[in-house]
């Protein structure tokens, strides 16, 4: 009795519950926008019954949680965000392999996707890169290409993400380096710095800033551009005349994550044509994969894009990733 | 003699009861958090697992035969202690010894193969069985003698010491050891003299004329602005407040509490609504001077803005209390002989304000450099440590020892700003004259000065109450950053959507999971840190035992630690073997109670000094034991301290930002790390509703403790000076 105030404080002090998950749930890390993201772990949960616990991180900063919970995993199924980080994950052999039934649905862009990591992920969406401009702080000519972000006038109000933490960002820099070559993409890279006001942690973030008029260009993926424009913001989306990148943003399991029959059930479900049809019901208007769902009208459609043959297995690769991510480190982020 | 044989009776009955808890630790209870690979047990206990090939178990569960037979025989002999401790010692080694992939020292391979294949962090057994050991090493410190015998204070102490030891030094050392890291995982020096002395971290181009300078340069210039701002403001308001007719005193107290409950990041959202590109006052500004609005409000001045605004109502309250303790007397005595009132407030008023206006200015600077929400939303390029910190743990250029060396450096940075307030606050008393008669009137402030201080604190409170504003309506409106404001509930039921289905009531709104967890978390936070914080300030205020002085020190230290070092220390402590408790709850609680225990220690250690020992003595001389005092004599006392202990605990509780944001999980995340992730997304009208609801809930939790904790004394108070009221 007469202790029993600081043993019971005491333990509850050791508390260490073991990470052992209930039954019913299922730990999502998801990287497109937010609200895609809850409407997914949302209409999963309606469905299913199987409580979703969602985060939501760019692509970058999930890829190095998965990286630093290597050997006791803690999420289930990495949906969302671009390519290459989920690639270099299935290189890494932070993913599992998995052939979903589903995969006969999709178009061949999202099939050779998983084909090219030996199915330890698959393409769940595309779209094109390019920029978007806010009509009330631009004045004419309008911007049309790459080499107009390097203009005078857009001196400190252009933004776009850290190619550390976001897949879109990277995106941009492997597209620039397969249109101009390694140097000169660099080259580029150092004198749009000085245009730059700030790399912002999220890929959509830029856009964001442009819509609500914080800075004039936000450097982000099309569909993002034209989301700001269909709620209302004075945003224009570019296609850079010069040819541009672009995105199969992906979906991968977890290796050995803690609820794998339910993970497996939510990546056959994301490859539906139903689960596909929600992004744009939450503003996303990316191409999905899977070819019977419907093709959002607000889409840029990539046929009328110059899109360069994206070299996704060289650039997806870890040591290409690193290799630019350092150079970008020393050349570009140690100049703030 | 009967009371004699009472109290060894007693004795042999709590040693039975910790020896049973070594035995259920050690025999029964599964050692490991999950089974390591490659074992198979019998049972998963240390005695299964040592019986299954991992050997280096063996003389752990050895220790629990031989304390037993030496407990029967003498426990208060030297035998038994030794072993105690032993047994405490073998666990933590074997704990250390083999990692997860492996054994960590490399002839455990050769005598046990099975360590080869790694062991898993300590579950209930490893656990249970520490907490048992350290009962018993108290127990045979006591029958030695140690805090006079009494058991209860001796296990008291031995608890608290080993807590400390394990969730605040263990973790700061692990980061100091980690900034020693190079990058193929060795021990060396180099790395971390190239980290220490890297250019990002001190350079001066800014100065002359470059583009930026180094972090910890940005940091002391934010941290040396803001303090002086944030004094002169606070020593304007309390001058104004205590020297003038002004009348709304107590609204202007009142209103200070308001940042306190404020969460992170909506004050620099509001800012960025107000005075970013676009706007309301930086568009009106522009046209009023037809210039094109610019981004000024990004980087130093945003930042310095915003803390500003959360720092002034402390150094107010700080030196609230210096200016009031100023004995007006010597002001009278100053006029009487002849001097004029500007005279008399330089030549008397102002030495004695020094020293607390130093420790007011050393808080705000400390308060300023541990920041972490204000320069994350307003810094666009300006880089301080904190943010640094966060981005090299959780962003994709994880680099764990450059994070340390940068938190050392924090740290370091910290721990002398809090030395230099200490000692200024050691000096407090020779402000407050107390002793003699404070009867006079305090001198009121002189024409000029009052002018100046109006001046000063006009703007401010106009800067506050559009701060206020904007957090009011904007989650309310549609779109607070582009002022569209047509009233919705649509953010509100984005956050906080509920449906009453088939299966009951399910939550769909996406700021529940993070609300459930930050209600539990600190609902079970606040009565640990308040129980912790009273506990220490009992063992410090009325026990004597060796090493009292050091085990104040430490227990002040954990306060002094700024919120992202805590945070990186964690990551680096517990994400592994043998404490392995990251992506638990327990951690988050376990991270609150011990940043705010201290707080709790200094309201009891305050309540302590008023209360007189005599009472507890009467207590124990009737035969009543230390946990009996404290429960029915001293407790009842130092109601007010409690309160003081739950209410701050609780409201940091849901409002901290900088050492949660590492620690939280998919599975447990915490209110404001969700905010932070909407502020990120540019989701401002999420995040104002959400705090705004934070808020309400803070209110409202805030009045429930004080119905908890203060309504009988309260109650009986009010009689007694309802009885002593007419005779006035």
């Amino acid at each position: 009795m007469r202790k029993s105030t600081i043993i019971s404080a005491t333990l509850a002090g050791f508390i260490s519950a073991p990470v052992v998950a209930s039954a019913n749930e299922l730990v999502l890390y998801c990287s497109v926008q937010e609200e895609w993201c809850r409407l997914m772990a949302e209409s999963f949960q309606r469905e299913t019954g199987i409580n979703v616990l969602m985060t939501r991180r760019s692509s970058g900063e999930t890829f190095a949680q998965l990286k630093a919970e290597e050997g006791q995993p803690r999420g289930d199924v990495w949906w969302g965000g671009t390519g290459d980080p989920h690639l270099q994950a299935a290189e890494e052999g932070l993913t599992a392999e998995y052939q979903s039934p589903m995969l006969a649905e999709l178009q061949d862009w999202a099939v050779s996707q998983a084909e090219a990591s030996g199915f330890r992920t698959v393409g769940i969406y595309a779209g094109a890169l390019g920029y978007g401009f806010n009509t009330d702080l631009v004045a004419d000519p309008a911007p049309g290409c790459w080499a107009d972000l390097l203009d005078e006038r857009f001196r400190d109000d252009i933004q776009v993400a850290n190619p550390n933490s976001s897949g879109t960002a990277y995106t941009l820099l492997a597209t620039l380096v397969q249109i101009m070559g390694e140097d000169e993409a660099f080259e580029f890279l150092g004198q749009l710095d000085e245009n730059i006001s700030q790399y912002t942690q999220s890929g959509a973030a830029p856009i964001r800033n442009a819509a609500t008029g914080e800075t004039a260009i936000g450097i982000v993926f099309m569909h993002d551009a034209v989301a700001q424009a269909v709620q209302g913001a004075p945003i224009t989306a570019v296609a850079p005349c010069e040819g541009t990148g672009y995105e199969i943003g992906s979906m991968s399991l977890v290796k050995d994550g803690p609820n794998p029959d339910n993970a497996r059930a939510f990546y056959d479900w994301a490859l539906s044509p139903a689960a596909q049809a929600l992004g744009a019901e939450a503003n996303s208007f990316q191409v999905p994969s899977n070819r019977n769902a419907p093709v959002p009208p607000e889409s840029p459609s990539l046929d009328q894009i110059t899109l360069i043959d994206y070299d996704f297995a060289t650039f997806g690769s870890s040591d290409t990733r690193q290799r630019l991510l350092s150079r970008w480190d020393d050349e570009i982020g140690a100049r703030r | 003699m009967t009371t004699d044989a009472l109290r060894a009776t007693r004795a042999a009955r709590e040693r039975l009861v910790w020896l049973a808890g070594l035995a259920l630790g050690v025999l029964v209870l599964p050692w490991h958090n999950s089974v390591p690979s490659g074992a198979s047990p019998f049972i998963p206990s240390a005695l299964g697992l040592a019986a299954d090939g991992r050997g280096w178990l063996w003389p752990l569960v050895l220790v629990l035969p031989l304390l037993v037979w030496t407990g029967m025989r003498d426990a208060a002999g030297r035998v038994f202690l030794t072993l105690a401790v032993g047994g405490f010692v073998l666990l933590v080694a074997q704990g250390f010894a083999v990692g997860l992939r492996g054994p960590s020292i490399d002839w455990m391979a050769g005598v046990f193969p099975a360590s080869m294949q790694g062991q898993t962090g300590f579950g209930w057994g490893g656990f249970v069985s520490g907490a048992a050991l350290l009962g018993l090493i108290a127990h045979a410190l006591a029958l030695r003698g140690f805090c006079r015998g009494d058991r209860f204070a001796g296990s008291a102490i031995v608890f608290i010491v080993a807590l400390l030891g394990l969730f605040v030094f263990f973790p700061i050392l692990k980061l100091a050891l980690a900034a020693f890291v190079g990058p193929d995982g060795e021990l060396a020096f180099a790395p971390f003299l190239a980290r220490l002395f890297a250019p990002e971290i001190w350079r001066l181009d800014c100065l002359t004329g470059g583009r930026r300078c180094g972090v910890v340069i940005n940091s002391l210039v934010l941290g040396l602005l803001a303090a002086t701002i944030c004094t002169t403001l606070g020593l304007a308001l309390a001058l104004i407040v205590s020297r003038t007719s002004f009348r709304f005193k107590q609204t202007l107290r009142a209103l200070s509490i308001l940042p306190i409950i404020t969460p992170p990041f909506v004050v620099g959202v509001a800012i960025i609504v107000l005075f970013g590109r676009t706007g309301l006052i930086t568009v009106w500004g522009a046209e009023l001077f037809d210039i094109r609005p610019t981004r000024w409000v990004y980087g130093l001045t945003g930042i310095l803005m915003a803390q500003v605004l959360a720092f002034t109502p402390i150094t107010f309250l700080v030196l609230l209390g210096t200016v009031e303790a100023v004995n007006p007397t010597l002001e009278e005595a100053s006029q009487t002989l002849g001097a004029g009132p500007v005279k008399t407030f330089f030549k008397i008023t102002w030495p004695l304000l020094r020293p607390g206006i130093a420790a007011a200015f050393l808080l705000a600077f400390i308060e300023s450099l541990a920041d972490f929400g204000n320069p994350i939303v307003l810094g666009g390029g300006y880089e301080v440590l904190s943010t640094r910190i966060f981005f090299a743990v959780v962003g994709a250029r994880y680099d764990l020892g450059n994070a340390a060396t940068l938190a050392m450096i924090l740290l370091s940075l910290t721990l002398i700003a809090f030395w230099l307030q200490q000692r200024w606050l050691g000096k407090k008393s020779y402000v407050t004259v107390t002793g003699k008669s404070d009867a006079g009137l305090a001198s009121t402030l002189p024409f000029g000065l009052r002018g100046v201080a109006w001046a000063a604190v006009i703007p401010f409170v106009l800067f506050t109450l559009g701060v206020y504003a904007v957090v009011l309506i904007g989650g309310f409106v549609h779109d607070i950053g582009r002022w569209d404001l047509t009233p919705t509930f649509a953010h509100l039921r984005t956050a906080f959507a509920f449906e009453i289905g088939a299966e009951g009531l399910e939550f769909y709104g996406s700021a529940w999971n993070s609300m459930q967890t930050t209600l539990l978390v600190s609902a079970i936070a606040a009565p640990l840190t308040t129980l912790v914080g009273i506990m220490t300030a009992w063992l410090v205020a009325r026990q004597d035992f060796a090493g009292k002085n050091a085990f104040e020190f430490g227990t002040m230290l954990s306060f002094a630690i700024p919120g992202t070092v805590v945070g990186v220390s964690y990551v680096a402590a517990f994400n592994v073997p043998p404490v392995d408790i990251t992506g638990t709850a327990a951690i988050l609680v376990i991270c609150f109670v011990f940043r705010n225990m201290p707080v709790g220690m200094r309201a009891g250690l305050a309540a302590f000094a008023q209360i007189d020992r005599s009472m507890e003595e009467a207590s124990q001389t009737m035969g009543a034991g230390g946990a009996a005092t404290l429960r029915r004599v001293v407790l009842p006392l130092v109601k007010p301290a409690v309160f003081t202990a739950l209410v701050y605990s609780f409201v940091t509780a849901m409002t901290a930002v900088s050492a949660v944001i590492f620690l939280v999980s998919a599975r447990h995340n915490m209110a404001t790390a969700y905010i932070m992730g909407r502020v990120e997304a540019g989701e401002y009208a999420l995040a104002i509703t959400y705090s705004t609801v934070l808020m309400i809930v803070m209110i409202v939790c805030i009045v429930l403790i004080q119905l908890l904790v203060g309504a009988r004394k309260l109650g009986r108070r009010r009689e007694f000076q309802g009885q002593t009221t007419p005779a006035e």
